[in-house]
């Protein structure tokens, strides 16, 4: 186990140093940050000082080096747009994503699995006919299309909820969430489902081949044959083995859904990571570009890092080859 | 038998499946059978012979929409209501426990051997999970496994597979059932393993008054434990009795032609006598097609077509985090093929035969040691000209074949990568040629390999590698996945094959009985050596070794029954 710690954490940090290589590339050589930063008419002399004051005049490798140490201290940067520092800005905009990333994944996982077992117990049931026909609808419809007609629906048509926005937050000091008032949760409804279709989609389809494949394995066969009920077998026996595959799905979408909730986002306007970045692409501020491929560069190592140590408590084979 | 309630009574059994144009495929027809408690009754048969059925419809686990369609069942003197088709009232796991052919996929790869024991107590017999676990542990040691204690923590991938069988034994029987329903038990375990699971078996059956249905394919099985044995052909019965006097006095032709396809351990013959096995066009194309072969075989003789020096694979060394023990699955063989030859390679399972194998098709990149075909180093880069000298064959014929590739440009695709259609045909004539030499008909050509049986299979597996006319063909365990008689034929086929083209083979198997009759020369392995090495005949009457000794007397075989009349 601590070896499979050790291994997996310096994978996760060989990746994070490529990232941040990347990204300190993009912060150095797309365009020239002394041109950007200063006035049109800065004289030669003043571009200079400028470069020494940055440290732009060192190797490229203490460049690197002292970028890294920054970014260690959580030092980003400053938005050139708005002149405030970067991890200020992720820090206010990350509870939107994240909120709404969390309302995704709970809505995909409470309806996927469900629907995938019940579509693989009855796999020429009208229902899961049914079922598997409109998930390939979700599964092949942009988003944008169906935030655009949820929208239409309920907020144009029917006007039961919010179309753009969070509503009312509440402010916990180093979090803003709208999960405590009327109108946060009413706004979290349809963007949630919007970004939550895909991975419903994907997490119904894989448990019900997975649950398939299963149930005609000599186990479940061997269970029956123990008369165990059949409740059990399903829900017990089978369905654990079948969530094996999901574990990974599951997490890569998390990943997924916070680096490219920015579809969702702009369509509802919501005051997320998304937004912020769409802006920055807008306006060429690169410092929270490159932040912005930072953090989704942390997200998906830690997720699977997370997912890794997670197989192994969940399966006791790869514990033993670990031992 | 004995005048006591019988442990199971099924009278004129026909079960069929319906098929979608109104008719319907009959797999078991009008079968009566009678089990004593205490008494294993085998039920034998080839593939598709319905004897699984058998099984699958007592404990009312029977495929959809296979259905019970006339007879009756009952189970210790208890009717089972089978009025919809399927048995009812069959208290599955408390009234018949079942046991299947692979322990090591019986079991729940994610739960402990605890769990998986008590949920079964834990439902029938209302046990709390102290009492459960008491009586898991006594039911580990009824199946006699070394340490129960500590067993019980265990998953399954901790066990090894005599293990797992144990344990899926164990789990059967928890609730003591009156008849137990073994399907194949021991074809996926090695011989010394098979040995103590069917000594096991015989015991608990004794003991426990149990009554058992061994459906099995393997006669030697049959011939070491069985009481009584019922030869069932498509579905029907063919003979039944007493086991010591079907086997030694069968008197139905197919019954007489399955034990005579058996091969035999006590001595070596010919050919394996299948009926209707000389086949004139079959040779004919084998002559026509391989006799070009044999141009580039060269002449038979003494001299050595492979030599293998101190081959060595270990794993696991240099890993950065691995602790354990670098593992040697291959430790230092050497030895040497002559042209022409059959040579076999025996061992059980983890013994490194195929791991040998893989290292001189090239597949597996030996630590150390050195190989040389023909006079040429074999190493890591092999020219195109050593690749189509030396061919395999696999296993299992099901998953060797690609699936979506007809079965004539599968075997014409080496054939025109090697560019050897120049001598006068085409390589749709020569594939088609091919098939003939194997025995299929020539239509096989344009099918799928879905159509194709098990053995057809193995088959069309043997014409592809006979494509690129290789001068060593390395087969890996190639009939192990068949049927007996299918297996006979295959055998056959390998062997004219060597006789009238001069193909050398190396033959791995991990059935004794079969590599006496194929082998010219025999290496036996183990852990990884070579133990013993020698001619086939001296080797099996005079075994020096102390572990071919033991491997030789483990076998199940029909040695202590006469000779059946052939």
């Amino acid at each position: 186990m601590v070896g499979i710690l050790i291994s997996r954490l310096i994978q996760a940090i060989t990746v994070m140093l490529t990232v941040t290589a990347i990204a300190f590339l993009m912060f150095r050589f797309v365009g020239d940050p002394v041109q950007l930063m200063s006035r049109e008419d800065a004289s030669v002399e003043e571009k200079e000082e400028l470069r020494a004051r940055l440290g732009l005049d060192q190797p490229v490798y203490v460049q690197y080096a002292r970028f890294i140490g920054r970014v260690v201290q959580g030092d980003l940067g400053m938005s050139f747009r708005n002149q405030r520092e970067v991890a200020t800005l992720i820090a206010e905009k990350a509870p939107a994503t994240l909120e709404l990333v969390l309302i995704a994944t709970t809505l995909s996982l409470l309806i996927g699995i469900p629907l995938g077992v019940y579509s693989a117990l009855h796999p020429n049931g009208v229902l899961s006919r049914a079922i598997q026909g409109v998930s390939l609808v979700g599964i092949s419809v942009p988003t944008f299309v169906t935030g655009i007609l949820l929208i239409l629906v309920f907020a144009v048509s029917f006007r039961l909820l919010p179309s753009f926005g969070r509503g009312q937050t509440v402010d916990l000091g180093w979090w803003t969430t709208g999960f405590l008032t009327w109108s946060g949760i009413k706004a979290l409804i349809l963007p949630g489902i919007t970004l939550a279709l895909y991975s419903l989609t994907l997490i119904m389809r894989l448990v019900r081949s997975e649950m398939i494949d299963i149930l005609s394995t000599d186990y479940i066969r061997f269970a029956r044959a123990r008369g165990l009920p059949e409740r059990y077998i399903i829900f017990r026996l089978a369905l654990r083995n079948a969530l094996l595959p999901v574990i990974t799905v599951t997490g890569l979408q998390v990943g997924s859904l916070i680096a490219f909730a920015i579809v969702t986002e702009t369509v509802f306007q919501w005051p997320g990571l998304g937004l912020l970045f769409m802006q920055a692409v807008i306006f060429v501020d690169i410092p929270v570009m490159t932040s912005y491929l930072l953090l989704v560069g942390l997200v998906f190592v830690t997720i699977n890092t997370i997912v890794d140590l997670l197989y192994v408590v969940v399966d006791p084979r790869l514990r033993a080859r670990a031992a | 038998m004995t005048a006591s309630v019988p442990a199971l009574d099924i009278r004129n059994l026909r079960v069929e499946y319906p098929l979608p144009d109104s008719d319907s495929f009959v797999a078991v027809k009008d079968l009566s059978l009678h089990i004593a408690p205490g008494e294993i009754h085998a039920l034998v048969g080839e593939s598709g012979a319905g004897k699984s059925t058998v099984g699958n419809a007592i404990m009312g686990l029977l495929d959809r929409p296979g259905r019970i369609a006339a007879g009756s069942i009952s189970v210790a003197g208890k009717a089972v209501d089978i009025t919809t088709g399927r048995a009812q009232g069959i208290r599955q796991g408390r009234d018949i426990g079942a046991i299947f052919q692979d322990p090591m996929t019986s079991l729940n790869p994610l739960f402990t051997v605890e769990s998986q024991l008590s949920e079964t107590l834990r439902f029938h017999l209302g046990l709390d999970r102290g009492k459960a676990r008491a009586r898991a542990l006594e039911l580990l040691r009824a199946v006699e496994i070394p340490d129960p204690e500590r067993r019980l923590k265990h998953f399954p991938h901790q066990l090894s597979g005599g293990q797992r069988q144990r344990v899926v034994i164990a789990a059967a029987l928890s609730c003591d059932p009156d008849l137990l329903v073994a399907d194949e038990p021991t074809t996926a375990l090695d011989v010394s393993v098979q040995a103590t699971i069917l000594e096991l078996l015989r015991k608990l059956a004794s003991e426990r008054k149990l009554g058992v249905l061994l459906v099995t394919h393997n006669m030697g099985v049959v011939a070491q434990i069985a009481d009584t044995v019922t030869i069932m052909q498509n579905g029907e019965m063919v003979e039944s009795g007493p086991t010591r006097e079907v086997l030694s006095q069968p008197r139905a032709p197919y019954a007489r032609a399955l034990i005579g396809a058996v091969p035999r351990m006590d001595r070596r013959l010919p050919r394996f006598p299948v009926p209707g096995d000389h086949d004139q066009a079959e040779s004919e194309a084998q002559t026509k097609v391989l006799g070009d072969a044999k141009r580039d075989t060269g002449p038979a003789g003494t001299d050595d077509l492979l030599r293998v020096e101190d081959l060595s694979v270990v794993y696991g060394a240099g890993r950065l985090f691995g602790r354990g023990e670098p593992f040697k699955a291959l430790d230092g063989a050497s030895f040497s093929v002559r042209r022409g030859e059959i040579f076999g390679i025996v061992g059980e399972s983890g013994s490194g035969k195929s791991t040998l194998a893989g290292c001189i098709a090239g597949l597996i990149k030996p630590t150390k040691g050195s190989m040389a075909f023909d006079g040429q180093s074999l190493g890591e880069r092999r020219s195109k000209a050593m690749h189509r000298a030396v061919q395999m064959i696999f296993q299992d014929p099901y998953s060797s074949l690609n699936t979506r590739m007809r079965v004539g440009p599968a075997i014409q695709e080496p054939i025109d990568f090697f560019g050897l259609a120049d001598r006068g045909r085409s390589a749709t004539e020569d594939a088609k040629l091919l098939l003939q030499a194997v025995g299929l008909p020539v239509d096989a050509a344009s099918r799928f390999p879905h159509a194709f049986s098990g053995g057809q299979r193995q088959r069309v597996s043997i014409a592809r590698a006979l494509a690129s006319r290789p001068q060593l063909l390395i087969c890996d365990e190639p009939t192990s996945a068949l049927d007996v008689s299918v297996q006979a034929r295959v055998l056959n086929l390998l062997k004219d094959l060597r006789d009238r083209t001069g193909l050398t083979i190396l033959f791995i198997s991990h059935d004794l009985s079969v590599v006496r009759q194929m082998c010219d020369r025999v290496a036996v392995m183990k852990n990884g050596r070579i133990v013993e090495l020698g001619d086939a005949e001296a080797l099996f009457d005079a075994p020096q070794d102390a572990y071919t000794r033991e491997l030789i007397s483990l076998i199940p075989t029909l040695d202590h029954l006469a000779a059946p009349a052939a």
